[in-house]
């Protein structure tokens, strides 16, 4: 394997609120190849947002208090990057697109020079050239009449046509990686798969890596060829997309699995939803954090946390049910198998 | 492109030459819809359709206009004393029917009386020094005080309130403090101070806005940027590498200009007003400089011998100040849609 674009290695974020001290990212690794599309799934504030942004240098200095590990970004520890460097990097290298696109673009400012700002900033290039850059930009996203449609403001556009201008915007500059913080979410559904679909396309093209965050594993399957599974600050699964798919090893995995409505099954089959809450993190309890929700808990999970346990081919769980001395490990992997056959 | 009017009748006899295929034409289904509209000129569309405002806007430019060129139609200057033109009422040859017809409360008709030729369109006061110029020198104050409000408000206020908000923290904070400190010192208090260490007039009055004239922009603009600053569009340029100087002028004042304006506006005869006060109190202008203050408070002392002394400045000042707020008032509406009745 060649040497990834990019590494995160043992990440910890914390933030200062005042009900105390918030761990919203506990001990974040993985990497990322060149051209590769990396899901990041997990529920509300298990972290995958927290994560993208402190790759990006976004948290605010004084609430981001303690930050740990390293981001290696082409050998170099971004974590550590003044101000002036991280600007430089944001935009030219590693680029960001955001969940609402209603609000992501200026109201006062035309798509055209919105689209140029990045340019200006990273390539110097001239007025015209950036100009004529920005209509490209537009085509490539499959806006029609580019021509005039970089004079226009955001409010002409609908809310799928502004997502575009906002992947236009991201890889105006052809950035080597593109984190999407749930690109769809506030996008209806076929519209949904338009974005997507573009997406995928431009990735061809563009070989850019994507950091796709996202509850919709729907989409992780369509998109990404690895997955990490987040849960209170730390991801707790992790593999290529068919392993999670198809043999989840974590609990939590297979509830989010579980938990996906399908075509298949009878109408009346009500979803099943994983019980109980996220943990809180300002109180970090000890023990594996899923400990009171899972279904299979032992003595051991609330005691002591999970060690990673990797199975073949970067597959890796924490999960305390993987180790030899868990008597009822194989009633889980039967269970596990039971729901990938259904899918 | 507009709408294409639909007859109300279709006429019975179309021929059926007209049911064949048309021609795809592929760049028409590719127009865009609507014309390129900025929220300015929106914006101005609405203030445009608005009567008060347009008529107040002509009636500054006339009065700025006048204020400009006034003081040169006359060949007296504002100081020039002429004892034996003394009191003189207003006189305009052509405009007899409108009051300015040169005699006094008993009818007589003073400049036959006192054998003078010259017509002095707004009369003169008790130094004979002639009232057209002066008033229009007035003006000159009002509106030099009224520029120096809105460079205030525009340049330290918005760089305050701006730079507060957006870096936050402790340094918002501190910033704050001192806002706070400034609005606690009445500015009548400051004048004061000021007409003691130096000598009432512009130059004390100017000083005294330059310390408290701005504070309300600072905050307004502060709030407005403290909201702007967490919006996503924010985040989105700084992911893309805009440095915070570019943020701060591309990206958010642009979208807090409706207030910032509004503000300026509403602060400019506020500003006005103070000045006149000021004069009219004694602590501002003194003679034989001329502002409106200073002529409303030589004028109401003489107010029933010589009533046109009183009216014709304090009519100019309603007037500017009433011209002014019918653009603010206006300027709100056309900026912010939503708060139209």
């Amino acid at each position: 394997m060649n040497r990834p674009i990019l590494a995160v290695d043992n990440l910890e974020v914390s933030f200062h609120t005042q009900s105390g001290i918030v761990d919203a990212v506990r001990g974040v690794s993985f990497s990322l190849q060149k051209g590769e599309t990396l899901a990041i799934v997990g529920e509300s504030g298990s972290g995958k947002s927290v994560t993208a942004k402190s790759i990006l240098g976004l948290l605010p200095k004084q609430i981001a208090s303690k930050r740990a590990g390293k981001i290696i970004y082409e050998g170099k520890n971004i974590l550590e990057f003044s101000l002036r460097k991280m600007q430089a990097l944001r935009g030219a290298e590693i680029s960001m697109v955001f969940q609402d696109p209603m609000t992501s673009l200026n109201p006062t400012m035309t798509i055209g020079k919105q689209l140029m700002e990045g340019l200006y900033r990273h390539r110097k290039v001239s007025k015209a050239k950036a100009a004529q850059k920005a209509v490209e930009m537009l085509q490539m996203v499959g806006i029609p009449n580019a021509e005039e449609r970089v004079n226009t403001y955001p409010h002409q556009f609908s809310g799928g046509m502004r997502q575009r201008v906002v992947i236009a915007m991201a890889l105006a500059c052809d950035p080597k990686i593109l984190i999407a913080d749930e690109p769809t979410t506030a996008l209806d559904v076929t519209i949904q798969a338009q974005i997507m679909d573009l997406m995928r396309n431009l990735q061809k093209k563009t070989g850019t890596a994507i950091i796709l965050i996202t509850h919709d594993l729907g989409v992780v399957a369509k998109m990404a060829q690895k997955v990490a599974v987040m849960y209170a600050g730390e991801i707790v699964e992790t593999g290529p997309v068919e392993d999670i798919f198809y043999r989840p090893m974590h609990p939590y995995t297979r509830g989010l699995l579980q938990s996906m409505p399908r075509l298949d099954a009878p109408r009346d089959e009500p979803l099943i939803p994983i019980p109980g809450f996220p943990p809180d993190l300002s109180h970090p309890q000890r023990g594996c954090p899923f400990a009171p929700r899972c279904a299979h808990v032992m003595k051991v999970c609330n005691a002591f946390f999970p060690l990673p346990k990797e199975t073949h081919n970067g597959h890796m769980a924490k999960c305390w049910l993987l180790d030899e001395r868990a008597n009822h490990r194989d009633r889980l992997v039967r269970e596990c198998r039971e729901v990938s056959d259904h899918g | 492109m507009s709408m294409m009017k639909i007859p109300e009748t279709v006429p019975d006899d179309i021929i059926e030459d007209l049911f064949v295929p048309e021609l795809v034409r592929e760049s028409r289904s590719e127009e865009a819809s609507t014309p390129s509209s900025s929220p300015w000129k929106d914006a101005f569309r609405r203030l445009r359709a608005s009567k008060g405002v347009v008529l107040s806007a002509i009636l500054i430019l006339i009065m700025a206009s006048i204020a400009i060129v006034g003081p040169a139609m006359s060949k007296y200057s504002y100081d020039e004393q002429n004892l034996a033109h003394s009191n003189l009422p207003p006189k305009i040859p052509g405009l007899q029917w409108l009051g300015f017809d040169g005699k006094d409360r008993q009818d007589t008709d003073v400049y036959q009386q006192r054998n003078v030729d010259t017509a002095y369109w707004f009369g003169t006061d008790e130094f004979g020094r002639d009232l057209w110029t002066r008033v229009w020198k007035g003006m000159q104050i009002s509106l030099f005080i009224a520029l120096i409000a809105a460079l205030l408000d525009l340049f330290i206020g918005v760089l305050y309130g701006g730079l507060s908000a957006y870096y936050g923290g402790r340094v918002d904070s501190a910033m704050e403090r001192i806002i706070e400190i400034l609005m606690g010192i009445p500015s009548l208090i400051v004048i004061v101070l000021f007409a003691i260490i130096l000598e009432p007039g512009i130059l004390s009055i100017t000083l005294a806005m330059i310390i408290t004239g701005w504070v309300g922009m600072a905050r307004i603009v502060r709030g407005q940027i403290l909201k702007l600053k967490v919006q996503e569009f924010v985040l989105a340029a700084r992911t893309l590498g805009v440095s915070n100087s570019r943020i701060i002028w591309k990206h958010l004042l642009p979208n807090a200009m409706g207030p910032i304006v509004v503000n300026v506006m509403f602060d400019l005869p506020t500003a006005i007003f103070f000045e006149a006060f000021l004069s009219f109190i004694g602590l501002g202008l003194q003679a034989p400089l001329a502002s409106l203050g200073v002529l409303i408070n030589d004028g109401f002392k003489q107010m029933r011998m010589f009533p046109y002394k009183l009216v014709i400045p304090a009519v100019m000042i309603s007037l500017i100040l009433i011209c002014f707020n019918l653009l603010a008032d206006g300027l709100r509406d056309a900026l912010d849609p939503k708060t139209k009745k």
